[in-house]
């Protein structure tokens, strides 16, 4: 026998397999179904079904609202909360990021639940605000992914940038405003490509928070449930194009602003 | 058994790869003593928890005069066991479930194959009319057979649904048997929501309840409670009532689907999306016992366990059929062409498998274990009325009592007035009333027939814009403030792009 030759490249080929088979090869059947119509003809009617319609091009809106809003509030909260954690000098430091992250170990339905139970108790009557309720829900659920990235980028920021700026004389405020916020933007920007997408689409919490709206995810759903496979992969192949672009638009951000990394995406 | 199909499996893939390819699969088995294999698998899928699991306390035994009734086993279990001491052939059920008609439909387009599966009757005669069915034996028929407990026990009222609908000229009774069955109607608070209001599908978007009813998360449903609510006036007016032809044109005003009364259906549910709790399938059990809710449109078997849990917290519930008219649905068994071919054994075993659900006591387990009403009546056999008489007739020192009156559904006869459940007063818009729907509701019941794929469009398309935002309705604020923002990250990347040259 002679020697088997192994690289480290072949280490790779489970994940390629696994690529192929289940991320390359239904993308294609989805763009397969997106461009037929129910008797398999080529067809771009779905295409331009989709811009024609007040409904659909108004579930987008209302996807992106939630999106924007929930990822505005995350931000708005994860900030804050990522950098008092990152500059204090307790000791259990670690044990505090790590309380901030516990929550994800819950199951996330059994999370909504509960936060389902404190709603109604604080509003009364949940379905008088299922927009504020989709926010809270969400923000709830995704913060950790806000906060993890932004907290890794200030924590490894290098304090002798600090300090030579209060040796030159600018206030706290102006060193966090032209060092620490310049510098934490590659965190931030992977922040929000972490929570901004999934809130396009993850209907479940809207569901059982008892938001009667579509978003993205629930428009898909409806279409399958309907047996209309085309309609439903043409959004979802629209609903991809909308996350490569601002993928795209992000990546590029952060390579410009930051070329040595230090983001989690 | 499950564990040792696998092995053999495992062993004879395992041998091919090993000797090469060319050795038979088979000879790897031939060892098997065939008292231990089974000679024929049977796929069944059926609802989830829609059949007894078993497991019994011994106190929840159901302590009948004619004797005790006990799921020790699964019936899955009990079906291995009997068709083998009866048929003395070995039958393995490989069982599966599944979550909503579509899910099975699409499921089934995906090439899942399966001999018996139990849809409700739209599905069934979807699948009628696509040619997928393989017709019920002749034998199944024999009221001869002592062993054809369906035949010998379904309930005549429900026999003759099944033989009057037709679907391309064939009647329902050729290919499918009834499972379970039961109406739509209003689970409610009696403290909060009076029994008129919830008499009618108007309930759903009264400014009254702003926010305190919630609706069934599904098209066919909804639209039904929709065209109930549209043409309240004239369902409800005395000349309609009266009508000679009442029944059939009942059940056309509820088909109704014209463009112009889809136009009117959107409308409508729009305002109810705006006026109710939710849209929901599951949850709205949970939050009217939880006092969430003031009202919830239910199924009979839902609302029976609806208010079974809310009386465990000594919170009382009721349950209205609505006065313009209820929506009668079933659960039916049918087999499949992709599954059962041209295999009379399987088909017999899955004809043993409808009827071995439809004995009896197992019908009495399955009821009390799922909390629906069984299409079967029992017919000789009188323990399924004992059974609704235990589970509802009222003790000796109860006061107020009612004769409630369920002939209709266990005999043909009629005024026989031998099926009358002497049952608490209260009992007629409770437990009772849902499990066993009057006389009264069931005269206004009407069967949502299956739509042809035009209509089903039509009305897919209508649902999905009701849940949809539309984009008309942005308010002029969020234009401008998207304006905005637009315009500053733009001339912010201009900036950049300039500072980067």
């Amino acid at each position: 026998m002679g020697k088997i030759s192994f690289s480290r490249k072949s280490l790779g080929i489970p994940y390629a397999l696994f690529l192929v088979l289940f991320v390359v090869a239904p993308l294609f059947v989805l763009i397969y179904y997106a461009f037929t119509n129910g008797q398999g003809q080529l067809t771009l009617a779905n295409l331009t079904g989709f811009f024609a319609n007040p409904n659909t091009l108004g579930t987008l809106c209302y996807s992106f609202a939630v999106s924007v809003t929930t990822t505005a509030v995350c931000l708005l909260l994860a900030y804050p909360t990522a950098y008092i954690l990152a500059k204090s000098r307790l000791k259990a430091k670690s044990v505090i990021v790590m309380i901030f992250i516990m929550p994800m170990w819950i199951n996330f339905s059994l999370r909504i639940t509960a936060l389902k139970e404190i709603l109604t108790l604080i509003e009364g009557n949940l379905a008088y605000y299922p927009f504020a309720n989709a926010v809270i829900g969400m923000t709830y659920d995704f913060l950790p992914f806000m906060i993890l990235p932004i907290y890794n980028t200030i924590v490894k920021l290098d304090e002798p940038l600090l300090e030579a700026a209060r040796d030159l004389g600018a206030s706290e405020a102006e060193a966090f405003l032209k060092i620490t916020l310049p510098l934490s933007v590659p965190g931030i920007v992977s922040g929000i490509a972490m929570v901004f997408l999934p809130a396009m689409t993850n209907y479940v919490v809207l569901d059982m928070l008892y938001n009667s709206t579509y978003i993205m995810g629930s428009l898909i759903g409806s279409y399958f449930a309907a047996y209309n496979w085309n309609g439903g992969s043409m959004i979802a192949l629209i609903l991809l194009v909308i996350i490569c672009l601002f993928t795209l638009l992000t990546r590029g951000a952060e390579e410009e602003e930051n070329p040595r990394g230090g983001a989690l995406l | 058994m499950m564990k040792k199909r696998n092995g053999k499996i495992l062993a004879a893939f395992l041998s091919s790869i090993v000797m090469g390819i060319s050795l038979p699969a088979g000879a790897a088995a031939e060892s098997e003593s065939p008292a231990n294999v089974p000679e024929v698998t049977l796929r069944v899928c059926n609802w989830e928890e829609y059949i007894d699991l078993g497991g019994w306390d011994e106190e929840e035994a159901i302590d009948l005069d004619s004797g005790d009734i006990i799921g020790v086993n699964s019936m899955v279990e009990d079906f291995e066991t009997w068709y083998y001491e009866t048929y003395g052939i070995r039958v393995h059920v490989e069982y599966s479930t599944f979550g909503t008609n579509e899910d099975l439909y699409n499921m089934l387009t995906l090439g899942d194959v399966y001999d018996l599966v139990c849809p409700s009757e739209y599905m069934i005669m979807k699948l009628m009319a696509q040619g997928r069915l393989v017709p019920l034996s002749e034998s199944f028929f024999d009221t001869e057979d002592e062993n054809n407990y369906y035949m010998n026990g379904v309930s005549p009222y429900i026999r003759s649904i099944f033989a009057e609908n037709e679907i391309n000229g064939e009647a329902w009774g050729k290919y499918a048997a009834g499972y379970m069955w039961g109406i739509t109607g209003i689970v409610y608070n009696p403290e909060l929501v009076s029994e008129e209001d919830a008499s009618s599908w108007r309930i759903l978007d009264d400014p009254a309840y702003y926010r305190q009813v919630t609706i069934k998360d599904n098209v066919r449903d909804s639209y039904f409670a929709a065209v109930g609510a549209l043409k309240s006036e004239l369902l409800t007016s005395q000349e309609f009532l009266e009508d000679p032809d009442y029944s059939r044109r009942l059940e056309e005003e509820m088909n109704d689907t014209s463009p112009e009364t889809i136009a009117l259906v959107q409308d409508y549910l729009q305002d109810v999306k705006k006026n109710a709790y939710s849209f929901e399938t599951d949850s709205g059990k949970a939050d009217m016992v939880t006092g969430k809710v003031a009202a919830n449109y239910q199924w009979s078997g839902d609302a029976v366990y609806t208010m079974d849990q809310a009386d465990e917290d000594d919170f009382t519930l009721a349950f209205a059929v609505p006065q313009e008219s209820t929506n009668i649905y079933f659960d039916g068994w049918v087999m499949l062409k992709s599954g059962i071919g041209n295999d009379a054994a399987k088909q017999h075993a899955a004809e043993a498998f409808i009827n071995f659900n439809s004995r009896p006591d197992n019908v009495i387990r399955n009821m009390y274990y799922i909390g629906y009403t069984s299409v079967i009546s029992g017919g000789e056999d009188e323990r399924i009325f004992e059974y609704a008489d235990w589970c509802y007739g009222a003790d000796e020192e109860e006061e107020e009592v009612i004769d409630y009156d369920i002939s209709y559904f266990f005999t043909e006869e009629e005024g026989s007035g031998d099926y009358i459940i002497t049952a608490p007063a209260e009992q007629s818009n409770r437990q009772l009333s849902a499990q066993y729907p009057s006389q009264e509701a069931i005269a206004r019941s009407s069967i949502m027939v299956y739509f042809d794929d035009e209509q089903n469009e039509a009305i897919n398309q209508m649902w999905i814009s009701v849940r949809c935002f539309n984009i008309y309705d942005v308010p002029v604020w969020a234009w401008i403030v998207i304006v905005c923002v637009i315009a500053v990250l733009a001339v912010f990347m201009l900036r950049n792009a300039k500072r980067r040259r």
